[in-house]
């Protein structure tokens, strides 16, 4: 275990694992919702840091950019559009969140028991280069997997025109 | 070309605590959004395996970023849908907990 702190690239996951461990935790220990939503933000910052550290830059900078940027923003808005004032019950500890605590416990001990009984090989020589990385995804996309791109941009379409369709103000509501 | 020493099983780890964080998020909080927003989270937690075995795997290629790419966009679209359902229930309920969430009449 050692070894791996001596390198700068380890040092410097362990500190970015750190980081994103921690904003998870002030996301569970947070009362107000609204400071939920900013610690929620910390974490995909933290994932996006990760991406880049991994040498996946496409994926990292469209991280910061849907993550960090739209979707905390449109959790912003809906906390305000909603009730702002909101606040997680202070009560300890009902059954429901027990058994969640407990469900959610027994599977992070199993996952990091199945991760540690594995044998993993990995490729140590990794390509980092920036101009490859998305020189590469772009071919992919536009080659490999045009089907599931245009897919994907019809189901972006149908959730707008959908989300649209559902928080509409009808009629009957305006008479209210 | 580099070389990376970053260890594999213990980016996976990091991956399994926050899915693990997102499940008992979505489990246990009262408010809607922060139900979906823990969905969000355990989505996340899934694209950083995706990158990691797409960069530091037997196999290096970039299948797994392109991957991660579509579900970044469903993840986007859900999220989207997801809120403007929350809306719609705030208007309809006046609260936005999900003990409310119990019966369809008003």
């Amino acid at each position: 275990m050692v070894h791996f702190f001596s390198h700068g690239d380890s040092l410097a996951f362990y500190v970015l694992a750190l980081i994103i461990l921690l904003s998870a935790m002030l996301f569970l220990q947070f009362r107000k919702v609204i400071y939920m939503a900013l610690a929620m933000g910390a974490i995909f910052v933290g994932c996006a840091a990760l991406f880049l550290l991994l040498g996946a830059v496409f994926v990292g900078i469209a991280q910061v950019m849907i993550y960090a940027g739209a979707i905390t923003i449109l959790m912003m808005f809906a906390i305000m559009l909603t009730n702002h004032e909101a606040t997680e019950s202070v009560s300890a500890f009902g059954i429901r969140k027990g058994l969640a605590a407990l469900g959610a416990f027994l599977l992070a001990v199993i996952l990091l028991f199945t991760i540690r009984a594995t044998h993993w090989r990995q490729s140590l020589v990794v390509n980092t280069d920036t101009q490859h990385n998305v020189d590469k995804i772009g071919f992919m996309l536009f080659r490999q997997y045009t089907i599931p791109f245009e897919l994907v941009s019809l189901l972006l379409l149908a959730a707008l025109v959908g989300a649209v369709w559902i928080a509409r103000q009808t009629k009957e509501e305006k008479q209210d | 070309m580099t070389t990376v020493h970053i260890p594999l099983p213990s980016v996976l780890a990091l991956a399994a605590i926050l899915f693990c964080i997102g499940l008992y998020g979505a489990l246990s909080k009262r408010s809607l959004i922060i139900v979906l927003v823990s969905l969000e989270l355990m989505l996340s937690s899934v694209n950083i395996n995706l990158v990691a075995f797409s960069q530091l795997g037997a196999f290096p290629n970039l299948r797994g970023q392109v991957f991660s790419l579509f579900t970044i966009t469903v993840a986007a679209a859900e999220i989207a849908v997801g809120f403007a359902i929350v809306l719609a229930f705030f208007r309809f309920r006046k609260s936005a907990d999900a003990d409310d969430a119990n019966s369809q009449k008003r």
